[in-house]
């Protein structure tokens, strides 16, 4: 299981480490950092690092390497599952997961990682448990806790860890009583040179605020659930409900959670919110090139197409970008050779442009690659793929609940080939 | 860690003094003083703010072992923070203060008989995780209670404590009968003791390969099945990777286990996902394939497998690679998913390569028009390794999908036709191995890879244009001035291309021999005198005799049909695609080599292969037959340079030398030795004193391997193991494109009875020349020579000799560090060879090598190691470690420093011995060219440990009676006649073991002429 955990920042400092099991020397990470000073960019660290006693498994998350040892053979997923989990759980107890946040909050990091593994298995990983055992860090409680003296770890049994619903903790009370969910999609698509369709799909998520008195019992139900058919459920969802009559049946946890991710296939036919004309071109033995690139809005239902950033990485002899934007601003890294258009919003009346001259180091030959172009978007209050909820039915306990629904598109990986 | 803690309170602006960062800042003098006052406090508050400075030290790895009883001081106390800190403290230090953590016992002890579970629970946890014997004592009896306490919570963390204890104490664990408990567990009502007992008894089961301590049948599970559903999600994961051990009885169980387990593919758990896959793709093989369950099945696995291809990158990546082995298994399930595997620019490179290998395997002629239109847009982008190998790609797919051939040929020479260097280059290399899928075909695009021939500078790409111009040399005009071209820096060319060359050339030869005799005899001797590559000298002889003797039987020879590639050889071997199969979502599946082969958490591996339902027409064979077929078969297709060194691969390389590898590892090695040998071998590496009586076998001329007569070659020998590689050659393969495995093998079938004669000669010819080279001993230590060049170690290199002193072999080596970098972290192993040499120490290198530098080592050595018989019998293959790569290389030491300094027999003896010596196992030698006397020789023979016994003078020679003794006990008699004014000496060896007659007679010629 895991044996040793080590956190390192993105200048390959180790500034926390852990270990469930017999201590395991910092020398092991020299493994690491060797893979790290051969891989050209910090996302390209291999996951997997054998060293001759020992496996290194990593993740990169907010520019922290979060690097596992293991010795002996585990699942690497389970590991990389479990990592993920910790860095999720610093983000919910501190905002956010930053070197700093990490180090403002060491003991509660290391009372959360003593918490989470025992001699390297899983122990307690649901938020809700874990704050029972451990409170999150407030400036309320902390200065309370500076005056008072009292302490931050719960004196309580962590019931939840025993009950037949270990996601959620009993004794809720609110005074007011709502439940949140939020539909959000985000389409990865490649798009070719024509304008044609190479692949393109659809990641969504229903993400819940449930704040609800006592052991409720809800059920959410689709008008067209036949979109659903490569979903992953959190545990809460029976999933037998679901097989026989296509109905989200779960007694929630309290808070914030994931109720259920999707995917829609490539094989689907999926909706392309936006069209991009482009001509990027140098001509051979000149040292200028053309730019020029047109947003318009294609398969939006009637919704605004907000918060359109376009970027590119401009091929390596591009010296300087003389753009003009219609509408929004640009900027050119000189060094890293990246071009952003921050849009904005898409008025179809008047599509924004963002047109000029790139010109060539001297004497540089006519670049060979051809720049992709990176879109990102939101269109508020549409699921793209379609989906829409049709109810959602409260059971087990006497009072009336404020429901509410909201809907949400994002382009995730979305490139268009030039 | 205190610039950062100080930068760190500078750069904070208020606030701080809120935050845990303040306890980093007290890094000063007398900090361990003041912590020390504050724990001892009376006050509960300053106790604990105390504890938690404590504890932000440790974390940051400052040594705060010194407050080791302050701290456990505050053990007793009720805040349950307070105890939960100290208890972290306690886990942490108590390993390095185990007579003060005793003091923690009692406290433990108490806390087990707490009223609160949580209590309860957290002593017994806490009290398995300090690693100190004395303390795993007490903890027994609060564990055996914690065992069976009422309360699930307490049981479940019992469960994982035995594990725990199981790894400090495995013995202890057994006596005190918790293993049988912890099966018990899993009846236990609770799915999360069920889980955790589970996962505890896999994790023991892995260090106790053999014992049945997770016994499955149908009743255990069936509640695994249940507690399945209702555990969390890590306890999940245990319990299907346990399911996937059990071997259902029929395919009706097999059902009814997928169907319990198919609802875990919708887990959002990525693990749970592939744990649940690993069990499906396992009984699936069990189920008819005429049910309709077994389609419905296919068609649940490819969603969730799909969907992983949208998480995390490092998920991703796990989950690509075991997608890999899942369409070689079952291509059905994803063959539609082709898209999903398309990659996006901004994908880290490791994603990205395992796409592009997955796209190929699933292309077919449905999918082909698109897989290749992505592949070059793939060709144009930035990351030159993703380029090349998509390129690779491209060929691969003309290989795999015939009707798509030519339109690949087509998309190559577009490629092409952007003059990008390594896109060129690696277009040309893989058209080459189009041409040997489907020869005489696209021959016509000939013309245009020949206009790109100056660009070439990759010694693969050059090999391949240069195997393409000989191959095809009768349809080129101006064959023989291209490759008279490359010709011209004939010594600058990597071996590579110098071999591909010859072999072009003498193609070209035997296709248009008018015009080319100068250019063939040209690189005859190229290769033959002016090389001091024996792989290459060696080729060139043989084709020399070749075409001198019988120009038929080479064009035969040389030119003979070669087999067409298959169209995928990078597969894996079937055996052990079974095997990884059964290892869904492990590291050996990332790795896609069998658990076995794994450094640590091995031992308790068994290999695990897919039964497959009966009447389903695949082959079961016993579990013993798999893995042997799996170790002997490695993964590569294709035998590269480095596989010469056979087992040295495998060797551990830790400093402390103890044991070898395990006799079955290099079959090819062995399998050549004893042929040779037979029963010669027993006595060479017997380790009685007294030669053994049994009659020993002489090589004869009849023997049928002419090239082991004697003399047998000096300098031959590593490459004749592993026949694979350079005989293969001469048919005109070339080496190192993945497609080119199934190339070699046929022709040199033809060789062995045509050329027997001519060949031996050959060698013989060979052999004086390589003859003379650089062995010494003794007093006289003979000038370091380069074993392993700085070109094939990544800019180390190391030279070195073998020296002789007061009865210690060493071996002293230059290493010059010609690399950019410094090198550290050195160590040497060497592989099993014929006299047991190895390390009798580490290699003592203390400080790290920085560019440019030199360094002297001297490493002793024992001749008690594990013992196989070289070729030659003074061959020695060595590896050595560093901090950048290992390293292999293979150097030969004289014989003398075998010999021991009481060599010297009794006259009586040395009489008797000599007659009791078989005739035939005396052989003789001339040594020419000497121009000592004889006392002269006798004084410097002396000199290492060459003793002569016995002098006699007839007819105007000298006769030299001279015995030495080898540390391994056989002895070798020798007469040495010298004559007066005569210059060649004649020598006549006797040894019960004939085999070193060789290594001795050149050890006397060194000897005598240095």
């Amino acid at each position: 299981m895991i044996h040793s955990l080590f956190l390192i920042n993105s200048s390959g400092d180790i500034f926390l480490e852990k270990h469930w099991k017999s201590v395991v020397s910092r020398s092991v990470c020299d493994y690491f950092f060797e893979a790290q000073e051969r891989a050209t960019e910090p996302e390209n660290v291999p996951p997997v690092i054998p060293t001759p006693h020992h496996y290194l498994i990593s993740v990169l998350r907010h520019r922290i390497y979060f690097v596992a040892v293991i010795q002996s053979e585990v699942p690497p997923l389970f590991v990389i599952e479990f990592l993920h989990r910790v860095v999720d759980t610093f983000q919910d107890y501190f905002g956010v997961c930053t070197e700093a946040a990490i180090k403002d909050n060491v003991v509660v990091v290391y009372e959360l990682l003593e918490e989470m593994l025992d001699n390297g298995f899983p122990l307690a990983t649901e938020s809700n448990i874990l704050k029972e055992l451990i409170k999150p860090p407030t400036i309320l409680r902390t200065m309370v806790n500076t005056i008072t003296g009292s302490t931050n770890v719960g004196e309580q049994l962590p019931t939840g860890q025993l009950s037949v619903v270990p996601w959620r903790r009993t004794g809720v009370k609110y005074t007011n009583n709502e439940a949140y969910f939020d539909v959000v999609e985000e389409i990865d698509a490649i798009i070719d040179k024509s304008g044609s369709t190479i692949t393109a799909e659809i990641q969504g998520v229903i993400d819940a605020c449930v704040k609800l008195t006592g052991m409720p019992d809800l059920t959410l139900s689709f008008m067209n659930p036949r979109l659903l058919d490569d979903v992953s459920f959190h545990p809460c969802v029976r999933f037998k409900r679901w097989e026989a009559e296509r109905i989200l049946s779960f007694i929630p946890p309290d808070g914030n959670f994931r109720l259920l991710s999707y995917h829609v296939s490539s094989q689907n036919l999926v909706a392309i919110p936006v069209y991009v004309k482009h001509n990027i071109s140098f001509r051979e033995g000149s040292s200028q090139g053309r730019f020029d690139l047109t947003l318009g809005p294609k398969q939006t239902m009637g919704k605004s197409v907000e918060a359109v950033l376009v970027s590119s990485q401009l091929p390596r002899g591009v010296l300087t970008a003389n753009l003009n934007p219609s509408q929004g601003t640009y900027t050119f890294d000189p060094v890293t050779k990246m071009l952003t258009w921050d849009v904005g919003k898409i008025n179809p009346q008047k599509l924004p442009s963002l047109k000029g001259t790139m010109s060539l180091q001297a004497g540089a030959s006519k670049p060979d690659e051809n720049p992709t172009i990176n879109i990102q978007l939101k269109i508020q209050q549409m699921a793209i793929s379609g989906l829409k909820v049709n109810r959602l039915d409260m059971y087990g306990e006497k009072y009336k609940p404020f429901k509410g629904i909201k809907y949400m598109t994002k382009a995730g990986k979305f490139q268009v080939r030039t | 860690m205190q610039e950062w803690a100080n930068q760190l309170c500078e750069n904070r602006q208020f606030g701080s003094k809120m935050t845990d960062s303040k306890y980093f800042t007290t890094t000063k003098k007398g900090e361990i003083f003041e912590l020390k006052a504050e724990l001892n406090s009376d006050k509960k508050e300053k106790k604990k703010e105390a504890v938690k400075k404590v504890i932000a030290s440790m974390t940051v790895g400052k040594d705060v072992s010194a407050l080791f009883p302050d701290v456990v001081n505050c053990m007793q106390t009720d805040n349950l923070e307070l105890k939960k800190l100290v208890y972290l403290y306690l886990m942490n230090y108590a390993k390095s203060q185990p007579d003060m953590a005793i003091m923690a016992v009692n406290t433990f002890v108490k806390d087990c008989e707490d009223l609160n579970p949580l209590i309860r629970a957290l002593a017994v946890r806490t009290m398995g995780c300090i690693r100190v014997d004395k303390i795993t004592e007490y903890l027994c009896e609060p564990l055996r209670k914690c065992l069976k306490d009422e309360d699930p919570y307490v049981r479940k963390t019992a469960a994982v404590c035995v594990a725990k204890l199981h790894d400090i104490n495995a013995q202890l664990v057994e006596d005190q009968g918790f293993l049988d408990t912890l099966k018990d567990l899993i009846s236990d009502s609770n799915p999360m003791v069920v889980a955790n007992a589970v996962a505890a008894l896999s994790e023991i089961a892995e260090s106790h390969p053999n014992s049945n301590l997770l016994d499955l049948n149908p009743q255990t599970i069936n509640k695994l099945l249940t507690a399945l559903n209702e555990c969390t999600e890590w306890g999940q994961i245990f319990i299907l990777d346990c399911l996937a051990n059990y071997s259902p009885r029929d395919d009706r169980e097999s059902q009814s286990i997928c169907e319990r387990v198919t609802p875990r593919l919708s887990h959002a758990n990525s693990a749970v996902v592939l744990s649940a896959v690993k069990v499906l793709m396992k009984f699936m093989e069990m189920l008819p394939k005429d049910l309709d369950y077994y389609g419905t099945l296919l068609k649940k696995l490819a969603p969730p497998l799909v969907t992983l291809l949208s998480a995390e990158p490092e998920l991703q990546y796990v989950a690509l690679r075991n997608i890999n082995l899942i369409v070689q298994r079952r291509p059905e399930i994803l063959k539609h998913e082709m898209k999903v595997f398309f990659v996006k620019y901004n994908d880290p490179i490791y994603v990205k390569l395992e796409k592009l290998d997955i796209m190929i395997r699933l292309a077919s002629q449905a999918n082909i028009a698109q897989v290749l239109a992505e592949l070059k847009e793939y060709a144009t982008e930035v990351d030159v390794d993703f380029v090349r190998k998509a390129v690779r790609a491209i060929g691969r797919c003309a290989i795999k999908v015939e009707q798509s051939a030519e339109r690949c040929v087509s998309t190559l020479l577009d490629l092409i036709q952007t003059k990008v260097n390594y896109v060129v280059q690696e277009a040309i290399v893989v058209i080459k191995d189009i041409f040997r899928k489907y020869p005489n075909k696209y021959e016509s695009v000939i013309a245009t890879l020949c206009e790109h021939l100056e660009s070439l500078d990759e010694p693969e790409a050059r090999a391949a244009m240069i195997w393409i111009v000989g191959e095809y040399a009768e349809r080129i005009d101006n064959a023989d001035e291209l490759l008279e071209s490359f010709l011209e820096g004939f010594h600058d060319e990597s071996t590579q291309v110098q071999l591909q060359l010859l072999t072009a050339i003498v193609k070209l030869f035997l296709k248009k021999p008018t015009e080319t005799q100068e250019l063939v005899q040209q690189v005859l001797s190229l290769a033959t005198q002016d090389s001091d590559n024996p792989d290459l000298r060696d080729r060139g002889y043989i084709y020399w005799r070749l075409l001198s003797t019988d120009p038929v039987a080479a064009k035969e020879v040389v030119l003979a049909e070669k087999p067409l590639i298959s169209e995928e050889t990078d597969l894996i071997e079937p055996t052990l695609l079974e095997e990884l199969i059964c290892h869904i979502g492990t590291l050996a599946s990332v790795y896609h080599k069998p658990p076995s082969a794994f450094v640590e958490g091995s031992r308790g591996v068994q290999h695990k292969r897919l039964t497959s339902s009966a009447g389903s027409g695949e082959s079961v064979e016993s579990p013993d037959t798999g893995s042997a077929a799996v170790s002997e078969a490695p993964p590569t297709v294709i035998p590269s340079q480095g596989d010469l060194l056979g087992d040295l691969l495998n060797l551990d390389l830790t400093p402390p030398t103890s044991t070898g590898p395990p006799p079955t590892t290099a079959p090819g090695m062995q399998l050549g030795a004893m042929d040779l040998l037979g029963g010669g071998l027993d006595s060479l590496i017997g380790d009685e004193s007294e030669p053994p009586p049994i009659p020993l076998r002489t090589d004869t001329p009849q023997s049928p391997q002419p090239p082991h007569q004697s003399p047998s070659p000096p300098h031959y020998s590593p490459t004749e193991v592993a026949p694979g590689n350079h005989t293969g050659s001469l048919g005109g393969d070339i080496g190192g494109s993945p497609a080119m495995g199934t190339g070699f093998g046929a022709p040199p079938a033809a060789m062995p009875a045509s050329f027997n004669a001519p060949i031996s000669g050959g060698l013989d010819d060979l052999f004086d020349l390589g003859g003379g080279g650089g062995l010494t001993m003794g007093t006289y230590i003979p000038p370091k020579s380069v074993w392993l060049p700085a070109m094939k170690a990544k800019g180390l290199e190391i030279s070195g000799t073998f020296v002789r002193r007061s009865g210690v072999i060493q071996m002293e080596m230059t290493l010059n560090n010609k690399a950019m970098s410094v090198m550290s972290d050195f160590a040497i192993q060497f592989n099993r060879n014929s006299f047991g040499l190895a390390p009798a120490g580490p290699l003592q290198i203390l400080t790290p090598i920085s560019p440019n530098q030199s360094i002297e080592a001297a490493l002793p050595l024992s001749t008690v190691g594990p013992v196989m018989k070289m070729e030659p019998l003074n061959n020695l293959q060595v590896a050595v470690k560093n901090n950048i790569d290992v390293f292999y290389f293979s150097c030969q030491y004289p014989i003398s420093m075998l010999f021991l300094e009481d060599g010297k027999m009794e006259r009586q003896v040395f009489l008797a011995t000599w007659k009791d010596i078989p005739n035939e196992n005396e052989s003789q030698f001339q040594i020419k060219d000497c121009h000592l006397n004889s006392d002269a020789a006798s004084n410097k023979l002396q000199g290492s440990n060459i003793f002569t016994i016995a002098k006699r003078t007839v007819e105007g020679q000298d006769m030299l009676y001279q015995s030495m003794k080898l540390t391994n006990g056989i002895w070798v008699l020798a007469e040495l006649r010298v004559q007066a004014g005569n210059p060649n000496y004649t020598i006549s060896l006797k040894c019960r073991a004939p085999e070193v007659s060789q290594c001795v007679f050149q050890n006397y010629e060194t000897v005598l002429k240095n």
